[in-house]
């Protein structure tokens, strides 16, 4: 390591002054003499050429790991030097900040910069919130189309990812370290020889790209290097939907959705209100608002394999196996007039007839969703029943493809597999992902490179996961908030990813690495971007569109246009045979940590999941039915196999029985099983792609279950998810009816409510405080998307436990999303139900507090204070809604310095034996209210915080705006008039804690055909 | 308790018959001498049995344990439990209620038996205060430990601090802490106060020097003059006076735990009373559970007789009816109240995860106890000793029941939980008992177990006769 440093420019401070010298220096004074000899130190011309130092032009320290530790000296030495000075790291090029300007840098205020966040390609427009070059909190990007000020849970719990201390860290080659120039000339001699072939032996490997930028690289590179080969690959991918899209119109297509315009909705397996279904933060937003029931409010069928958050929204949900989602298509589809090869509908009959009867009523105001998952045939259907329903160009738009490489990646990574075997390949460069670990097991990715003939293997990515072992060399990666990039979100509109650090562990973007290929090490991501946009500028003044850019964060009429598309939809494929009895098993994506690439992200493997609340662990979901005739039971490990001409694959993995879950079919997430993802992910769950093959990537028949006998503890965060008590009474926990007999008896919602009065004591008068805090949580709106809870994480600095913690009823959660079940287990209604802190005005938990560590505010906050905190866990004893969480250990990590940056300074790490849990976020109402002082005083008037400018972290980040928060005493404000609404309803209202968090009930649009 | 009658006094015929039928208090054949020979010389001249030097080390040990226990506790924080959300309070709590409970019998055997002129009290008051105190001790353990960070427990107490700020009245914990601190004060004293004229009487007997200058300090200067006698017997009646009311509300206050809380199976006004008759209850068991081996093996029998058996059975009984009646109240007014919270709650005990150890609380408080309506039974020490035994794991599940299942599914389902102990809940309550085992041990060796004194003004000639 030491070698690489003296090749650097070294402008660190930490060069000039030690922290070991400065810690002796302090050491041999003693007294009074301390403090002189720090002033002496603060005047010494050393310290002033720090100080002068301090923003350097390029803060070149960040780039190898040796000036990172340098930095963590010289963060000892500030704080040695407490107050004299701040230690501040900006990155290296010109970053423009959202709402204030740099030159405003004010300890304590944070700045806002925009950005992005790419998953398979889409980009996730965002906000992140900066304290003194920190990025600490991540919102979306209210102006951008994509997100409207929402994000996703990947996105939010992305800020961990980049302060991940499991992060790849350096340059590495054959496992030593390795600098950035040893790298660029190790690679020229194979370059070169590679160039007198035309790269003929090069291949590059990266995930689905949608970055204008690095596209024209990746061309750049092919035309120097022209018979080298691009492939693509990334587990969750969309080839079905690529084909689909083939097979409808003989071309590539995206599709979009317009949801807002969306009367009747029809999913066909599409979980699009899920994280990680391009464009879902906007589908969200457009289906929230459709549900209003005071308006016109939208019906959703849902027809799915696997329960989801998507099905548990639907008016009327159909658990099919995902073969017979197929079947179901082309009857649909014949029934609407389409050609789908009529198929026997057999008991789904009279469900198609009301969808489609519904259907016709709403032409041009419906829309049919295929997943991804289901075969092309699905999509192509979808594609030929919007248009004969004349959804096209009103609920579904055609444009050109987000992704830069529209190719069917399966078949991408099959032809590299076969050019590695045949020797053909020389040079494989990869950047980012993890084919070793999430390839088809069929491909034998994974001995094809450990036994290759490829001399050279660059691996370039945030991990030193399974495929970099694998490699030569390794490359780290710079996080996205590390970087300078570019890419798309799902219209097609161009974000710019600016980062908000300088990289921590001197990281290289994909920019960076393309630009070495091609003989430019030196050319930094900035400059490529900016170089890049300056070309395709037209207009004049560059400087300030760009500037502009930067503040937006995004390129404004970027998004690609609508395309007039026609059908040439000629014949389908043969459908597929549903063997009745046959076992499914369905292969998907994590809702929490996707493909796997998330495993080490401590806030998603703890985020439970949204329709069973597992965490930590991915589970053989079986439904009830199933279970029964097997006599299996949740936490009984089965094992599965599949048959397979390259002969059986066989798994073990334990059971959770999911309600909803159709019968003769079993559905595994993907991304567990990792061998190498750090402190978090390695070894959590079970690897299910060892099933997947290429042939069947998402959906295989014939699989086989068999009881092992064992038993696998698994980790749920919800006790029961169901309302019913077992005594045949339900509580009405979630108060939910249907449009029509909300319409009859629109305050359903409002039983059990005691009136005001019913106490001896007189109450405190909130009218007399100028702000009464109070939140209203949509239940309609609610998606159960847990985007909420990682938002909370992020803002509020609460920790992660660890999975045992979470089997023992531990996990810290402030905001939870309860998810019920109700009726029968085979095709439930199910419900989500956020439930942060209800700041009960008659709060049960302030009472019971021997020393007084949690008290009411004039302003109705039910406050913790955990400095008081002795930890006698009366006050959860005594919550009825259970939202108290307690340090039973340190669950804090104190020690690694990453998190030590990462963490919100505006709220108090809690250490153990304290208590916490939600407080509106009081940090904010805090900020606002001082701001909002500030600004009275000098316009010399009563202060006001305006109504909408105070946001808590679970509301901010909301895609579907179910949560609502603000001043209850101000008539019109939002949340006055929703809790003024009919439906507004307290959570066990009888207890008469008078809660200021309260739900909006739920209401259901079925139809009255499917009524029975 | 009709056959609980002043013996002094009534020397009748027809008192002798039924006498006769009952074991005395005292058997005959005793002295002044005999009586202060026999109990002051298990302290100083009987040897260090090896079966002692066996119990004290084995109950040493447990004590260690106990610290380890304790240490990690400490070091680690109290998620070496089972404890979580929702059951935020489980093992600790059942047994701080537990103890406190088995220390109520000591002050109730001293105070309001002596006010009520039982006399046969004057064999067991000593033994079963100093279990009431090592009870207590024991007890008062759990509440500070249980906290997240026990080293500022002291903030439960009121005194002034720069921050200016009080504890918070309103919280029956609070009240706990005075309740607690109060009742072990006044034991202490009381037992201290009972113990000065026998302190007198080793300090004139012991021959070692060491034990001469140990019960000479302690004795106070008791000299026993009349006047002595006369201050003491005022200071012991009115601190008798004193503890008597606490034997009321120290549980009582303990019950506020649970009955100022809203939780369903905590939320009710019942608590008081059958708190307070369930640690009467327990009290007396633990009295059974220590008198029965000590008479057996110090050859006390003379002391205490069949007769305090039998009385301590009685108060059992009685006390076990309560106890049932508050059982059958809590499960009425769970179906009649009508109380969705409530009827859930009772179907929970019957039918939930924890339906086993209610039927075996019900088994062991209710059914198995009312063999004591049999009189030889009562008599019989080693089936006394095996239903005392019962009736303290009753007790200690009736606390497990309320706090753990009351607390495992209050009103959200979605936040319904399970408890299981680990090895540190388990370690931590058999520490307390093998801490409360070292010091009775260490207490029938160095001080009277039986009040010499006391006993004395049983016999017939401490009887003052009218000139």
């Amino acid at each position: 390591m030491e070698n690489t440093k003296s090749k650097r420019e070294d402008v660190c401070p930490s060069k000039r002054i030690d922290r070991a010298a400065v810690e002796q220096q302090l050491k041999e004074t003693k007294g009074p003499e301390y403090w002189r000899s720090l002033e002496e130190l603060a005047g010494s011309p050393e310290f002033q050429d720090m100080l002068h130092r301090e923003f350097p032009k390029g803060a070149s320290e960040w780039l190898d790991s040796v000036s990172r530790r340098g930095f963590l000296q010289l963060m000892g030495a500030s704080l040695a030097m407490a107050g004299m000075t701040g230690c501040t790291k900006l990155p290296l090029q010109e970053i423009v900040p959202y709402v204030r300007q740099p030159e405003q840098v004010i300890p304590g205020v944070a700045m806002y910069y925009a950005t992005a966040f790419t998953l398979s390609g889409y980009a996730n427009p965002l906000l992140v919130e900066s304290h003194l070059g920190r990025p600490t909190k991540i919102e979306g990007n209210n102006l951008h189309p994509a997100s409207l000020g929402g994000t996703d849970v990947f996105a939010q719990a992305s800020i961990l990812g980049m302060y991940d201390p499991d992060r790849s860290q350096a340059i590495t080659h054959l496992g030593d370290v390795a600098s950035w120039s040893e790298f660029v000339n190790q690679i020229k001699g194979p370059l070169a020889v590679q160039k007198a072939l035309g790269g003929a032996g090069i291949r590059i490997l990266t995930q689905t790209i949608s970055s204008p930028t690095l596209k024209d690289q990746m061309q750049a590179f092919l035309a120097m290097y022209p018979k080298a080969k691009w492939h693509v690959y990334e587990p969750v991918n969309r080839d079905n939907v690529l084909e689909g899209a083939k097979l409808a119109f003989g071309e590539v297509l995206e599709t979009r959705y317009d949801l807002s315009n969306a009367d009747v909705i029809v999913s066909l397996d599409a979980d699009f209100l899920a994280a990680g279904f391009p464009g879902n933060v906007r589908y969200i937003r457009d289906f929230a608002k459709k549900r209003n029931p005071d308006a016109e409010m939208s019906r959703l069928y849902v027809v799915e394999s696997n329960p989801s958050s998507t099905g548990a929204k639907a008016d009327h949900r159909l658990p099919l196996r995902a073969v017979e989602i197929e079947h179901f298509a082309r009857a649909l589809a014949s029934a609407i007039g389409v050609n789908g090869g009529a198929m026997d509908s057999g008991n789904t009959a009279k469900f198609i007839k009301a969808v489609v009867g519904d259907l016709q009523k709403h032409k041009g105001s419906s829309v049919i969703i295929a997943g991804d998952h289901q075969p092309p045939a699905v999509h192509a259907l979808a594609h030929a029943m919007n248009a004969a329903l004349g959804n096209v160009g009103r609920t579904v738009v055609y444009a050109e493809p987000v992704d830069a490489n529209p190719v069917n990646q399966t078949e991408s990574l099959r032809d590299l597999v076969s050019d590695m075997r045949a020797g053909n390949v020389d040079l494989l460069v990869m950047l980012g992902g993890n084919p070793v670990y999430d390839a088809p097991a069929d491909l034998g990715f994974n001995d094809c490179l450990k036994n290759s003939k490829v001399a050279l293997r660059i691996y370039h990515g945030l991990y030193e996961n399974e495929t970099a072992e694998l490699c030569h060399w390794n490359i780290n990666e710079a996080h996205y908030l590390e970087a300078w990039s570019d890419g798309r979100a799902y219209d097609g509109t161009v974000s710019i990813v600016q980062p908000l650090i300088a990289p921590l562990y001197a990281g290289k973007s994909a920019h960076e690495m393309l630009s070495a290929l091609v003989g430019l090490p030196d050319a930094s991501g900035y400059d490529l971007l900016r170089a890049y946009w300056q070309k395709q500028h037209t207009g004049a003044e560059f400087e300030e569109w760009w500037r502009k850019t930067l503040n937006d964060g995004f390129i404004e009429g970027s998004a690609y246009t609508r395309k007039t598309v026609s059908l040439k939809l000629q014949s389908l494929p043969a459908a597929s045979a549903v063997d009745a009895d046959g076992l499914e098993v369905n292969m998907r994506r994590d809702p929490s940590i996707y493909d796997g690439q998330f495993a080490n992200n401590g806030w998603l493997q703890e985020l439970p999941k949204p329709m069973s609340k597992l965490t930590w662990d991915n589970a053989v979901l079986i439904g009830p039915k199933m279970a029964d005739r097997e006599g299996i039971k949740t936490m009984d490990v089965v094992a599965l196999e599949l048959g397979g001409r390259l002969g059986a694959r066989k798994i073990t993995g334990p059971v959770w029985i999911q309600a909803g879950h159709p019968d003769h079919s079993v559905t595994v997430h993907l991304g567990y099983g990792r061998r190498k993802a750090g402190r978090a992910g390695t070894g959590t769950g079970f690897d299910a792609y060892a099933l997947r093959t290429t042939n069947a990537l998402w959906i295989a028949t014939g699989g086989k279950l068999t009881k092992t006998g064992d038993q696998y503890q698994l980790a749920s965060t919800q006790g029961y998810q169901t309302m019913d008590t077992g005594d045949g009474e339900t509580r009405p926990l979630v108060r939910e009816t249907t449009l029509e007999e909300y319409r009859k008896d629109p305050k359903f919602a409002q039983v059990d409510e005691p009136p005001a009065a019913l106490t001896l004591y007189p109450g405190f008068d909130y009218k007399k405080s100028p702000d009464a805090w109070g939140m209203s949580i949509d239940l309609n709106s609610c998606v159960g998307c847990n985007n909420c809870i990682i938002a909370c994480q992020s803002e509020n600095n609460i920790a992660v436990v660890g999975k045992e913690q979470v089997v023992k009823g531990r996990h810290m959660h402030w905001i939870r999303v309860d998810a019920y079940y109700e009726g029968d287990r085979d095709a439930p209604k199910a419900y989500f139900q956020p439930v942060p802190c209800m700041q009960c005005e008659n709060a049960p938990c302030e009472l019971v507090c021997p020393v007084g560590a949690t008290v009411h505010s004039s302003e109705g906050l039910n406050d913790m204070v955990y400095n008081r905190c002795v930890g006698t866990r009366y006050c959860s004893n005594n919550c009825p809604y259970k939202v108290r969480r307690f340090n039973f250990l340190l669950f804090q990590d104190w020690e690694t310095p990453q998190y030590k940056l990462m963490r919100n300074p505006d709220v108090s790490v809690r250490s153990r034996g304290v208590m916490e849990k939600c407080s509106y976020c009081v940090q904010r109402v805090t900020e606002h209210r001082i701001n909002a002082e500030i600004a009275a005083v000098g316009e010399n008037r009563e202060f006001k915080i305006e109504d909408g400018s105070l946001q808590t972290a679970c509301q901010q980040s909301c895609p579907a705006d179910a949560i609502v928060f603000g001043n209850i005493n101000d008539p019109n404000s939002r949340v006055a008039r929703l809790k003024a609404q009919d439906r507004n309803y307290a959570l066990l209202a009888d207890l008469n804690t008078r809660p200021r968090t309260t739900y909006l009930a739920e209401i259901r649009n079925p139809n009255p055909e499917l009524e029975t | 308790m009709a056959d609980h009658r002043d013996e002094v006094g009534v020397a009748n015929e027809a008192a002798n018959e039924v006498a006769s039928q009952r074991s005395p208090v005292i058997e005959p054949g005793h002295t002044f001498a005999t009586i202060t020979d026999k109990i002051s010389s298990i302290v100083l001249t009987r040897p260090t049995s090896l079966g002692w030097v066996v119990g004290f080390g084995a109950g040493f040990l447990v004590t260690m344990m106990l610290l380890y226990a304790l240490a990690y506790l400490f070091v680690k924080g109290t998620g070496i439990w089972g404890i979580n959300i929702p059951i935020g309070w489980a093992f600790a709590i059942v047994n701080f209620v537990w103890w406190i409970g088995i220390g109520h019998a000591g002050t109730l055997i001293s105070a309001i038996l002596l006010l009520l002129r039982q006399s046969w009290r004057n064999s067991i008051n000593r033994f079963a205060e100093a279990m009431t105190l090592f009870a207590v001790a024991c007890a008062g353990i759990f509440p500070l430990v249980h906290t997240g960070r026990p080293w500022l427990a002291y903030w439960l107490f009121p005194y002034p601090n720069t921050m200016n700020y009080w504890p918070q009245f309103r919280s029956p914990l609070l009240w706990d802490v005075f309740a607690v601190s109060t009742y072990f004060t006044i034991s202490l004293l009381f037992w201290f106060i009972g113990l000065i004229p026998d302190l007198a009487t080793l300090r004139d007997r012991a021959e070692n020097k060491y034990a001469r200058i140990s019960y000479g300090l302690l004795a106070m200067g008791w000299r026993g003059s009349a006047r002595h006698w006369a201050r003491y017997e005022t200071a012991y009646l009115l601190l008798a006076g004193l503890a008597t009311p606490l034997v009321l509300s120290v549980h009582t206050v303990v019950s506020f735990d649970f009955a100022i809380a809203i939780v369903p199976g905590w939320h009710t006004t019942i608590f008081p009373p059958y708190f307070v008759a369930g640690a009467i209850y327990s009290g007396f068991a633990m009295v059974l559970m220590l008198a029965i081996p000590i008479r057996k093996i110090y050859g006390l029998e003379d002391f205490i007789t069949d007769r305090h058996l039998q009385n301590s059975a009685k108060v059992m009984l009685a006390t076990g009816w309560i106890v049932a009646y508050g059982y059958g109240i809590e499960a009425f007014m769970g179906w009649y109240g009508g109380n969705r919270y409530d009827q859930t709650l009772l179907w929970n005990r019957l039918h939930g995860p924890y339906a086993g150890l209610y039927y075996m609380l019900l088994a062991c408080n209710i059914f198995i106890p009312q063999l004591l309506w049999i009189r030889k039974m009562r008599t019989n020490p080693v089936w006394l000793f095996l239903i005392s035994f019962v009736i303290l794991v009753g007790m200690w599940l009736e606390r497990f029941v309320i706090i753990v299942i009351s607390l495992s599914r209050d009103f959200l389902t979605s936040s319904w939980g399970m408890y299981y102990p680990t090895r540190w809940d388990w370690m931590t309550f058999f520490g307390t008992i093998g801490m409360f085992l070292t010091a009775m041990f260490l207490f029938v060796r160095i001080l009277p177990m039986i009040s010499i004194f006391e006993m004395r003004t049983l016999l017939p000639e401490a009887e003052v006769k009218p000139e």
